[in-house]
């Protein structure tokens, strides 16, 4: 029983240094940006026009009159204590704000994710069962031309496509306008949603797929298929038996493992849909200087990614049975 | 009696692309010729690198797309075609391979024995399987990873006889088997052979091979070079100075080394492939005619000079 918590305990002291270094990281790149949060926020016109004590005043609100050493340290010592602080530009909690983004963006970063993992896998032993025939090629083809274009131009190209020319699909937003919250449906939402967990998934799927494709490869050439063949398996039985088995493991630590590449990506793809979500007010966050906002949502977005990491990492023991044989040590 | 199998002139060579998209076929077994009959063990021995295996993958049906062969094998008379050798592989023609990497790390001894199957005819056959070498039931419910060396053997013996095989195909099955658990695999295969299958016992080593084998095929850089009887080996009536010096090389015999390298696949194009080692080159060993395999005095030698050999 002291191998488990010696691991949990070695994995929460890891996570807990992550978080400071990104949490550290993330406000020396704010400190270091040419961006003057007066400036940007309030505006030159407006700033010229007002009294120094009020551009004080200002200055207090956005901690530009503190020492960087000092305002870190500052925001670090309440979050031990449990307080994230308040939004400069919301003017609610940060942990209020991040709550209401997340709610909005988790079920769009979760379907993405999941979607992309299931085609992911899919059209990859698709690929490798079929290697160098028609199918494989076309696989291949699409992974390749995926992987190489920049995600927010497949978002915009989603957009003209779908939205402008088709009409299917709003343009953006996760409710349609001007309409009472109340009186939003589930269907509204979902249909706002569509595109850009389409984007995310279609960017997430080549990578996963040209991975498992490598695998399966790799599987369906060792030493253990030839002698499945040799016993009288069929090709399917040797893919599904065998191919799916051996690719599972890898599978599932690349699929956890890529949550930091759709969060990434939502940063990008809520950007092009107006999509009110955790990305987005990231983005915000970022340009305009609130602090404890992007702070907020770094620490919760870096947790999210290491759990994701985590939770690989036990799934490991537990699928693989080498693994399992040594009671979970990784 | 009918052969079992029987290869006649069987050559594979590989498709190899060198220097750039310049094509060339690189042979690697050529003009082997071999017959197995019920209830007979016949060895093919010789140093890795000499295209052994590639004779086991060819019989059954096994060669990688880029590989091409030619002559013609047989099995119970008739011509072995990639559609009967794949409805015959794993029933009647088996293959027991080297170790316990044939296994699949990731499945139980139990579902990879039986393929997938699920009924309790193949449930009793798998747990039979087991019981013939010793392996208690609880052996299908570990992966192979908790297998010990001699297990592995054992399991990968039980998954030859499933069925009843007809031909069994040992490709190197004891590296790493001390001679004790060697001979012990070997007598299983005689077990097999005394039922009535034909063995085909591919090996790099030639004691082991005398004390199981009815027949002995010596295999060099990719040719037969000699067909024996086992006896013939402790009576001295070697027909091919590659033959002789495998046997001299023994630890109880001579222990003595044997000179040069073989050489590699394509790299002799023509002739005997061992003059360079040969004690007793003549001419038209250089070629450019490639020797073929005559009959001589019980056996059959690819060798133009083979009553050198007995002089010596």
């Amino acid at each position: 029983m002291r191998e488990p918590l010696l691991f949990l305990g070695k994995k929460l002291l890891r996570a807990v240094l992550l978080l400071l270094g990104v949490s550290l990281a993330a406000f020396l790149l704010l400190c270091a940006s040419p961006l003057d949060p007066l400036q940007t926020n309030v505006g030159q016109v407006a700033l010229g026009s007002m009294s120094p004590e009020q551009i004080a005043r200002l200055e207090a609100y956005w901690g530009v009159d503190q020492p960087p050493l000092e305002r870190y340290l500052g925001w670090l010592s309440s979050v031990l204590q449990g307080d994230f602080g308040t939004s400069l530009l919301y003017r609610q909690p940060v942990l209020a704000v991040i709550g209401e983004r997340l709610q909005s963006s988790l079920w769009l970063l979760a379907a993405a994710w999941l979607l992309s993992g299931i085609l992911g896998l899919c059209l990859g032993m698709v690929a490798g069962a079929f290697q160098g025939r028609l199918p494989d090629r076309l696989i291949l083809a699409y992974c390749l031309l995926i992987s190489s274009t920049p995600v927010f131009w497949l978002a915009l190209l989603f957009l003209l496509v779908f939205s402008v020319w088709l009409g299917w699909l709003p343009i953006g937003l996760s409710v349609p306008i001007g309409l009472e919250e109340a009186s939003v449906t589930w269907v509204d939402r979902l249909r706002h949603g569509i595109l850009p967990c389409l984007t995310l998934s279609v960017t997430g799927v080549a990578n996963i797929a040209l991975h498992t494709r490598e695998k399966l490869i790799d599987v369906l050439s060792s030493e253990y298929v030839l002698f499945a063949r040799a016993r009288g398996e069929g090709k399917a039985s040797l893919v599904l038996r065998h191919g799916l088995r051996n690719v599972a493991v890898p599978a599932v630590t690349l699929q956890f493992g890529s949550i930091s590449e759709i969060i990434g990506g939502s940063v990008l793809v809520e950007q092009v849909f107006s999509y009110p979500g955790l990305g987005q007010a990231a983005v915000t966050a970022g340009l305009g200087s609130d602090l404890p906002l992007l702070l907020g949502i770094t620490v919760v977005t870096s947790a999210l990614v290491f759990a994701g990491n985590l939770v690989a990492d036990l799934f490991y023991g537990v699928i693989d049975p080498a693994q399992r044989r040594k009671g979970g040590r990784l | 009696m009918k052969p079992v199998l029987q290869i006649d002139h069987l050559s594979i060579s590989f498709t190899q692309y060198s220097q750039g998209m310049r094509q060339r076929e690189l042979p690697v077994i050529r003009d082997l010729s071999l017959t197995l009959y019920p209830g007979q063990i016949g060895a093919v021995v010789g140093s890795s690198g000499s295209g052994k295996s590639l004779l086991a993958h060819s019989v059954l049906g096994l060669l990688p797309y880029n590989s091409r062969w030619e002559g013609s094998i047989l099995y119970e008379g008739q011509p072995l075609t990639q559609e009967r050798v794949e409805s015959l592989r794993g029933r009647e023609i088996v293959l027991v391979p080297q170790g316990v990497t044939y296994l699949d790390p990731r499945m139980k001894v139990g579902p990879q024995l039986r393929r997938g199957k699920r009924d309790a005819r193949s449930r009793e056959k798998s747990r039979m399987a087991l019981e013939r070498y010793g392996l208690p039931p609880e052996t299908e419910k570990l992966y192979p990873f908790a297998l010990s060396g001699g297990m592995a053997r054992r399991v990968l013996l039980a998954s030859a006889v499933m069925d009843f095989p007809k031909l069994l195909i040992a490709d190197e099955p004891t590296p790493g088997l001390d001679a004790q658990a060697a001979q012990r695999v070997l007598g299983h295969f005689r077990e097999l052979s005394q039922q009535g299958a034909a063995v085909l016992f591919i090996t790099h080593d030639l004691e082991l091979a005398l004390t199981v084998a009815d027949r002995i095929h010596v295999f060099y850089a990719g040719e037969t070079v000699e067909e024996a009887a086992a006896e013939d080996f402790a009576q001295g009536k070697l027909r091919h100075p590659f033959t002789k010096a495998l046997w001299d090389a023994l630890p109880q015999r001579e222990f003595r080394p044997i000179s040069g390298a073989q050489p590699y696949p394509g790299q002799v194009e023509g002739g005997c492939p061992f003059r360079e080692q040969c004690p007793h080159p003549g001419p038209g060993c250089e070629g450019p005619a490639p020797l073929s395999l005559r009959p001589w005095q019980g056996g059959a030698v690819r060798c133009l000079y083979p009553e050198q050999e007995e002089n010596v």
